[in-house]
């Protein structure tokens, strides 16, 4: 089997998932060629065929042009697989490429099982093992779901491609959300608040507990969306990835993407109402108690010890 | 102007789930429902547009059985002109590729200026449909917006990326926006204007005239994610439950030394 590699570069640096798509293929022990809309004065650690595009012609963002592209490597490359991360760059085109193909395409695979891709359903309370009836498909991998055993290393044999015409979609550039004041990736405690908190002045009591471990108050997506919590403070893929020595979520369900952010942390206490929450897959331990009641009181016996 | 906004009906996400006898998808038993969260955002951009360009018109579509005419009727109650219900009680066997054909089935030649949809459902969360839509009518699209402007048949968004960057992307009229969660602040619809929605037009459509792919794909089974060992549940006296946690992290951690 042979493995088309779509890798991603930012700003003129491959992004970390590309190398995730070599730890899935793998694990499938296919054959891999790899597509890079990017820098040859940045290429990725790969030992295979590079098909690069330059990105200061094409644009990082110009989904119709990099679809065009990854068709033409297709068509030249004859893959049954085309892989891609499951991000705001994959997602977006991968739907494209598929329907180009008439390919099947699998969303989020986060395991293989039974040889078949698995994908989180129901904000990740439960799995769906998919049945592909194509030949050719396409996959985008979850974030973090498939690491490199190996530090990627190689130079690749890089095949250099013309850039296409440009698509309707035009790319004005990047900006930077605001980003200041708090960096709680040098917290040594995060206590974060989630939609369980209720309402937004219970972040009080979140921010207390914080302050009595420490540490650093966060908040989980839904309670930056609402505007209780300042987006500087968001832990999660769209916001800050944080390694503490302890993490507490309070009140936070376990969206993929907020534990994308703080699964690396040494130690994990969650506290939540519901005993099936997300979280408790990777809670070193879950407190099963409301929040509004429990953490006040957790905050009162710290600051009385 | 027209635009379309398609919806979808999605169980409260903090139920308990339970798998279904076919063992392919969830039970439907027991479950609160809900306009999928992503697609109240989609609801509320086409309103905001709507006031923008008054002469817009804005047609709400949702695939499903009779329930779903209730979040139907809560997009014609936030401001949404007519809706479309497109009749199937097993929605849940249609695979995104389905989804998406039927909706464009049913969006071509129709002149839709804008079609918005959320990024993604919150319970099959595929994020393929509304690109999908954009490829069977080839319309440009955009996914994952977290800013939308519109001005003289040109949309300016912002794309949310990884890491707290956005991309500043334009494109022409006729599109497909997909809606990502902080696009704006989804209203909620008030009395009169659920009396009002009473009223407003809702036209059944069989989901047979429309369905004309045929899916790639299918689910093999469904199943509970394996708990991962090691993990402590506490539970009891709050009281007792505090101590125990400080506990716990005196001798598992050293934040408390």
């Amino acid at each position: 089997m042979k493995s088309l590699l779509i890798a991603e570069s930012r700003q003129g640096k491959v992004l970390g998932g590309s190398y995730e798509l070599m730890a899935f293929a793998g694990e499938l022990a296919s054959d891999t060629v790899m597509f890079l809309v990017g820098s040859k004065e940045a290429l990725p650690a790969y030992g295979g065929r590079l098909y690069l595009a330059d990105a200061a012609e094409v644009g990082d963002y110009n989904p119709e042009a990099h679809r065009e592209l990854i068709l033409q490597v297709i068509a030249e490359e004859n893959p049954e697989m085309v892989l891609f991360c499951h991000s705001s760059y994959g997602w977006d085109l991968a739907p494209r490429v598929a329907s180009a193909l008439g390919a099947a395409q699998v969303s989020e695979v986060v395991a293989l099982r039974d040889g078949m891709p698995v994908v989180p359903v129901c904000n990740g309370k439960l799995r769906r093992q998919v049945q592909v009836a194509t030949t050719r498909r396409v996959f985008t991998l979850q974030a973090g779901a498939f690491s490199p055993s190996a530090e990627p290393s190689g130079t690749p044999e890089v095949i250099k491609m013309a850039a296409p015409a440009p698509g309707r979609v035009e790319f004005c550039g990047y900006e930077q959300a605001a980003v200041g004041g708090v960096d709680l990736g040098k917290a040594s405690v995060v206590v974060s608040a989630g939609r369980g908190i209720g309402k937004p002045e219970n972040v009080k009591m979140v921010a207390e507990l914080a302050r009595a471990l420490g540490g650093e108050y966060g908040a989980s997506r839904p309670v930056v969306d609402a505007e209780w919590v300042e987006h500087n403070r968001q832990v999660g893929t769209t916001g800050q990835s944080v390694a503490p020595k302890l993490y507490v979520a309070c009140g936070i369900s376990g969206a993929i993407q907020h534990l994308a952010g703080m699964k690396k942390s040494e130690f994990i206490v969650a506290i939540n109402t519901d005993r099936d929450a997300p979280i408790g897959e990777i809670a070193d331990l879950l407190v099963v108690a409301d929040l509004k009641q429990f953490v006040p009181l957790l905050t009162a016996k710290l600051q009385a010890r | 102007m027209k635009i379309l906004v398609c919806i979808k009906q999605v169980p409260d996400m903090e139920a308990k789930f339970k798998i279904d006898g076919a063992g392919t998808w969830y039970a439907r038993t027991d479950l609160a429902w809900r306009m999928n969260e992503y697609d109240e955002y989609a609801v509320e951009q086409a309103i905001q547009l709507k006031e923008q360009e008054q002469e817009a018109d804005i047609t709400v579509l949702c695939i499903g059985g009779e329930q779903v005419k209730e979040t139907i009727k809560k997009a014609l109650a936030m401001g949404c002109d007519r809706a479309v219900h497109v009749a199937m009680e097993a929605v849940s066997s249609l695979e995104p590729l389905q989804i998406a054909g039927i909706i464009a089935e049913f969006a071509r030649d129709q002149g839709f200026a804008l079609i918005f949809t959320g990024m993604q459902s919150q319970d099959r969360g595929s994020g393929q449909v509304g690109l999908l839509v954009a490829e069977f009518l080839t319309l440009p699209a955009v996914s994952t917006v977290v800013e939308f402007a519109y001005e003289a048949g040109m949309a300016t968004v912002r794309r949310e990326l990884e890491g707290g960057t956005r991309a500043c992307v334009k494109v022409a009229t006729p599109a497909v926006i997909t809606c990502q969660l902080g696009l704006n602040s989804p209203r909620y619809p008030t009395l009169p204007n659920i009396m009002k929605a009473k009223k407003k037009e809702l036209r059944t459509i069989p989901a047979g005239e429309l369905l004309k792919v045929a899916p790639r794909q299918e689910t093999a089974k469904l199943f509970f994610p394996e708990k991962r060992g090691g993990g402590e549940v506490l539970e009891g006296e709050i009281g007792e439950l505090a101590d125990r946690v400080i506990q716990i992290l005196k001798e598992k951690t050293t934040v408390l030394s």
